[in-house]
């Protein structure tokens, strides 16, 4: 993951968007290769039970069903190339938007749904982090320390409907699933927040424990710094960077769909959407949803390589 | 045993091992001890949405099954899915790391590939898209799903590994004496893997416990009513229905992260003692 010479970044960021889009066009290829392998004729579930063979025939035509395999591949390639995504199919008068349509009308609530979850994790993460390393063995360490391994570990299929349960049917004041605006984002942004916090503080906690033994921190300490300098200066600094690491990669996760949360709050997303169209066996929807998150995951994760070797001159001086 | 105490594990992994050691011991004797049937033969329907009795320690569900005999019998596949997946991942992918880590390469080469394509994408996704694609719920499709991408983690393990034990001298000495590949492999480099794929394992364990849990929640898991995972997606459909259900939710839900948490621990425990290396990170 080192840069070396400093003239080499370009180089790495080359070589690190290929590998990136080999892994796209890797993953492509994978489920449409299962969509295609599985038995079952996705034009039953597109056309209904009472389709007439001249509407299925349709559909069969619009989603390029009757032709070769590899040119349905070719199909799809040039569908992602013009940047629709390919055309959703359907009887009649349906959804006639492009895929890309569909997928970017969802995006913005994972968006905000992944901004604001990440907020919450890192508002509460950090002190909590930080407060269980600097106090290191007393009993606020066994306490916070104890909160994110039970909080790493609660499943959020349980916790995000206790959430709901409590407060919007219990005290009414949050409103409940299928709804959107901001007061609609608080449990949600909880649920996601909750469960990041945990691995956040443990991991914060854990490097900053690190730091804190570095030489660098007793030769700070021994010339005389105030405590407080030493430990803003020196340690969290240091002790910050693989902790903004996993942030990114997390980050990335939930831009690609908070599955979970998503389905128990009802929200429209990318989860969501993925989920929808594997069960209408919507194809182009399914490789549409595939491409951009798999594009969305391997961009942040270069990203965040990208961030870590300007941070750490370590890496970037090699 | 001994082995065991020649760990010297922290008593917060003493604590994990036990925590493990009492979900197995749900999975293998629960559904013998269970005190009712499960599935379609318990359907009692007068009986549905009770609270906690003597009867029915935990109240019963929406079919007017026992709750406590679900949570059992559903131990029993998690276990069940959770050992095999794991078995299946780990073996997978202990072997090809090998290969790739020793052949060096092109095999390597293609191998890293491929494990960056199956990391390109958010792992429930993909098991989400596998399961559903296949649209035909059942264990196997899900132990075929979790397996798919199960392996990378190991692989990636056993490859860094064996790329630091090649350099050995009781390695060198092999290839020296004219051992062949595989006997260098079999005899000198998966012996010293175990350590690092065991702390793998162990926190394995508990993630495939979470992802089999999600997919039975989002109704693409194995089509019984009382896997952990079912009990919750049922436990938040009726939970605003009934005084009681809401306790229908708390026991499979604390019951996952009551394996979630041992493995971590145990997890934690076991790095720290066998991995040196990455001792103190998160």
């Amino acid at each position: 993951m080192g840069f070396g010479a400093p003239g080499s970044i370009g180089l790495f960021l080359l070589k690190r968007l290929g590998g990136g889009l080999l892994a796209i066009v890797g993953v492509s290829i994978l489920v449409f290769a299962l969509l295609h392998m599985v038995p079952g004729d996705p034009v039953d579930h597109l056309a209904g039970g009472e389709a007439t063979p001249d509407q299925r025939a349709k559909i069969e035509k619009c989603m390029g069903l009757d032709k070769p395999k590899l040119e349905q591949f070719g199909a799809f390639l040039g569908h992602v190339v013009d940047g629709s995504l390919g055309r959703q199919c359907s009887v009649g008068a349906g959804d006639k938007r492009t895929v890309a349509a569909r997928i970017l009308e969802v995006f913005p609530h994972t968006i905000w749904l992944a901004i604001c979850g990440m907020l919450v994790a890192i508002v509460l993460a950090l002190p909590l982090g930080m407060i269980a390393a600097i106090r290191r063995g007393t009993w606020i360490d066994t306490l916070a320390t104890t909160t994110s391994l039970s909080m790493v570990a609660l499943p959020q299929m349980l916790f995000a409907p206790l959430l709901l349960f409590i407060f919007f049917i219990g005290l009414g004041w949050f409103p409940g699933p299928t709804e959107t605006g901001p007061k609609a984002m608080v449990l949600p942004a909880l649920a996601v927040g909750t469960h990041l916090m945990a691995m956040l503080a443990r991991m914060t906690r854990s490097s900053l424990v690190e730091v804190l033994g570095e030489d660098y921190v007793r030769t700070a300490r021994a010339k005389g710094l105030p405590e407080g300098r030493v430990l803003v200066r020196h340690a969290l600094r240091n002790a910050l960077l693989p902790v903004i690491t996993i942030i990114g990669l997390q980050f990335g996760s939930l831009l690609s769909g908070a599955v979970i949360i998503e389905n128990v709050f009802a929200r429209p997303g990318l989860g969501t959407t993925l989920l929808d169209a594997i069960k209408e066996r919507n194809y182009p929807v399914v490789q549409g949803t595939v491409l951009v998150v798999a594009g969305i995951y391997v961009i942040v994760n270069i990203l965040v390589d990208i961030a870590y070797g300007l941070a750490d001159p370590r890496i970037r001086r090699g | 045993m001994s082995r065991l105490r020649r760990l010297n594990l922290s008593p917060s992994a003493w604590v994990g091992l036990v925590m493990l050691a009492v979900f197995v011991f749900a999975g293998v004797f629960g559904p013998l001890i269970a005190p009712y049937d499960v599935g379609p033969t318990s359907l009692d329907l007068p009986n549905r949405f009770r609270g906690p009795s003597a009867e029915h320690w935990f109240g019963t569900d929406s079919k007017g099954a026992d709750t406590l005999s679900q949570l059992l019998w559903g131990a029993r596949s998690a276990l069940e899915l959770s050992f095999i997946v794991v078995a299946i991942s780990s073996s997978i992918g202990l072997f090809i790391g090998t290969l790739a880590g020793w052949f060096r390469g092109a095999v390597e080469e293609v191998i890293m590939r491929v494990v960056d394509i199956l990391m390109a994408f958010p792992g429930i996704l993909l098991n989400i898209a596998i399961v559903a694609i296949v649209a035909k719920p059942g264990i196997g499709v899900m132990i075929f799903a979790l397996s798919v991408n199960g392996w990378v983690g190991y692989a990636r393990v056993a490859r860094g590994q064996v790329l630091a034990l090649r350099e050995r001298d009781y390695v060198t000495a092999a290839v020296a004496l004219g051992a062949s590949n595989r006997r260098v492999m079999l005899q000198h480099l998966l012996p010293n893997l175990m350590a690092p794929a065991l702390v793998q394992m162990t926190f394995g364990f508990g993630s495939v416990i979470l992802i089999e849990a999600s997919l039975s929640f989002l109704g693409l898991g194995p089509q019984v009513d009382y896997t952990w995972g079912a009990m919750l997606d049922q436990a938040r459909t009726f939970m605003w229905k009934d005084d009681w259900f809401q306790i229908y939710a708390l026991v499979p839900g604390l019951a996952i992260m009551w394996v979630v948490l041992g493995a971590n621990l145990l997890g934690d425990g076991l790095r720290d003692r066998l991995d040196p290396r990455q001792r103190g990170r998160a």
